[in-house]
């Protein structure tokens, strides 16, 4: 292969290139296709994993119709009705299903609309930490040297610190507050996602479809992002999956200990923060909150699960 | 073995230098000026502000303000508290033993049950047995462990009244504190009732704690002992007609230890983290909750340099783990 594109010069296989791709297209998608159907065999066969996707998929739909979904205005006080229990519990009341909280406001729609919030997180971290991560990872992986060294060892530096400690501290600087609690997380996640990419760039690099790009004139970044990166997608998919209830869960703590999303805002984690003092009397204003993040990462990581069976090729062969 | 020590010694260096620089910057990264940060004054004249940069070395370059701070922290000077003027060390030496106890109880279930329990899954593949411990570790695992803390404080602290809710001691006993240890100072102290009630205090923050490393210690011992269950000595040491429980404790165990103790050794930093919300949970007097508070005050020295002494605490763990392999695995020490 490596042969038979070398010896083209790229300059001249405009119009010849043309013909043969509108041949492989069709191969392409068929085959793109298979492999799907070939990971989706794999995924489907796994309960946990579809209870997880299940459950994710209702997380999606009520987080994106929040305003439809939800009874009340997840900020409307309701000064009569100030810590009403959940409708079963003696003295609920069927207006607010799973109560109110403190100052009278709806559970269920504070809960709610804190989906939004909780998914929000999670996306936009691990959108932000893959990308920095990849592209460190692949910087480091390909050229080696010097560049390698000092890329690694500020991620080593970043892995010496355990991680909600160094988000809180990365939070005391730029200052409480959400979005700069996803700044940290994100910075914290970013390191295992350098590493991976590094790990299998170094693995890929010396493959012949590789050389065989580069001699057909592909510059690095070419190469990096288009020849290299694809194949290296499967361990970062799954690693994104972990990161991403990982994210969750460390917003979450941040909000806890007061660093994170600041009240009023119904995230589930400030949420639990601000009621703790009511929690022998009302138990529900701590326990709900929790029991939606526990449910939010343990769906994702059931479906994390399921991605690494499917895509890990060591356990297919088993 | 020298060899492998000293060249695994080596690489620790520019990970330390990286994290003296972080905690060096920190103070330097906040918002606002140094000078008022470190001296907690907000109005000051400009003679008393010039004074002050002089007095913390601010005036001098970068380089020789970071060069006396590594000199400082390696003579064990990290400085005093800016709320209550007390050394930062002596603070953190005297939290220490109160975190490291707790710790050490978090890890000692972790390890015990997590190894059991994963060994139990993977001896039972595909049975209910192997489907409930590892539903179970997959719940552990995806805990938010402060919102645990409280459920454990509802029903078996404020609701049954097992246990306490908060501290290390009970209020009524008092002793003087010798090594630190609750445990060990409390049987020192030869009171009645003392040790019980300190294993009391330590038994919901333990559990906590151990939640997280107990569920990724079962989840790895499972699919480490399958991978080594599958293996030829494996199959021979069967075919010697020696018993299931001895093949699975011995032979297979003990390749399947590698990948188990670099788990065990990753989890000292998650171990860290979830002391800080632990700690905060249970009002643990330990690091964790010390630096939350610090963080709460902004009593920036206390973070500058319980950021420095946690981040070595986590290198000297992993290097000790590093050293644990070459001791088990013959094979990385040769390479």
């Amino acid at each position: 292969m490596a042969e038979t594109v070398s010896s083209e010069p790229p300059t001249e296989t405009a119009t010849p290139d043309v013909a043969t791709s509108t041949e492989i297209a069709p191969i392409v998608s068929t085959r793109r296709f298979a492999a799907f159907r070939e990971f989706w065999g794999y995924f489907s066969k796994n309960r946990g994993a579809l209870i997880g996707l299940i459950v994710f998929a209702l997380l999606v739909f009520v987080a994106i119709f929040a305003p439809f979904v939800a009874p009340h205005d997840p900020d409307d006080q309701f000064r009569d009705f100030l810590l009403v229990p959940p409708a079963w519990q003696d003295g609920g009341n069927w207006q607010f299903i799973l109560g109110t909280d403190p100052l009278g406001r709806d559970m269920l729609s504070r809960l709610i609309f804190g989906s939004r919030f909780s998914l929000l997180i999670g996306l936009i971290v691990v959108t932000g930490a893959l990308s920095s991560g990849v592209i460190l990872g692949l910087v480091a992986g390909y050229f080696r040297g010097w560049v390698d060294v000092v890329i690694m060892r500020v991620m080593d530096v970043i892995l010496a610190f355990p991680s909600l400690l160094l988000a809180l501290v990365l939070v005391a600087i730029l200052g409480p507050g959400l979005v700069n609690a996803m700044i940290a997380i994100a910075i914290v996640l970013q390191p295992h996602f350098a590493r991976l990419t590094r790990a299998s760039v170094m693995s890929e690099k010396t493959r012949e479809y590789v050389v065989s790009a580069r001699l057909a004139g592909a510059g690095p970044i070419r190469i990096m992002l288009m020849t290299i990166l694809p194949n290296c997608l499967a361990p970062l998919i799954v690693q994104a999956t972990l990161s991403f209830s990982n994210a969750i869960l460390e917003a979450a703590a941040l909000g806890f200990l007061g660093m994170g999303a600041q009240p009023p805002t119904p995230e589930w984690g400030t949420m639990l923060a601000d009621a703790r003092q009511y929690i022998l009397r009302a138990s529900w204003v701590v326990t709900l909150p929790g029991l939606c993040i526990l449910i939010t990462v343990l769906a994702i990581n059931l479906m994390g699960d399921g991605l690494r069976d499917a895509l890990d090729p060591k356990l297919k062969r088993s | 073995m020298l060899r492998f020590i000293l060249n695994r010694l080596v690489l620790v260096i520019p990970t330390f230098i990286g994290i003296s620089i972080l905690s060096f910057g920190f103070i330097r990264l906040l918002p606002g000026d140094p000078v008022d940060v470190l001296s907690g004054e907000h109005t000051m004249t400009p003679e008393r502000h010039a004074e002050l940069l002089h007095q913390f070395g601010l005036d001098r370059p970068i380089w020789q303000q970071y060069l006396d701070y590594l000199g400082r922290a390696l003579h064990g000077d990290l400085g005093v508290s800016l709320s209550n003027h007390h050394s930062v060390m002596e603070q953190f030496l005297q939290l220490f033993p109160a975190t490291i106890e707790l710790s050490v109880c978090a890890m000692i279930i972790a390890i015990v049950l997590g190894v059991v329990f994963g060994m139990l899954a993977a001896s039972r593949r595909d049975t209910w047995v192997d489907q409930i411990t590892m539903g179970g570790a997959l719940v552990g695992y995806s805990m938010p462990i402060f919102w645990w803390g409280l459920l454990l404080i509802i029903v078996f602290a404020a609701g049954l009244h097992w246990f306490p809710v908060q501290g290390r001691m009970d209020l009524a006993i008092f002793f003087k504190p010798t090594t630190g240890f609750m445990l060990i100072d409390s049987l020192l102290s030869g009171q009645k009732g003392a040790f019980l009630s300190a294993v009391q205090h330590l038994v919901l923050p333990s559990i906590v704690l151990a939640t997280i490393p107990l569920a990724v210690i079962a989840r790895q011992t499972r699919s480490a002992m399958l991978e080594v269950l599958n293996e030829d000595y494996v199959r021979t040491a069967r075919a010697k007609g020696l018993r299931e429980g001895r093949v699975t404790a011995i032979h297979a165990f003990r390749n399947a230890l590698i990948p188990i103790v670099t788990t065990i050794g990753l989890q000292v930093g998650t171990l860290l983290a979830g002391a800080v919300l632990t700690e905060t949970i249970f009002s643990w007097p330990g690091i964790g909750k010390w630096m939350i508070e610090a963080i709460g005050h902004r009593d920036y020295t206390v973070v500058q340099g319980g950021l420095l002494m946690i981040a070595i605490m986590v290198m000297v763990v992993n290097l000790v783990v590093d050293l644990l392999y070459a001791l088990i695995n013959p094979r990385i020490r040769i390479q």
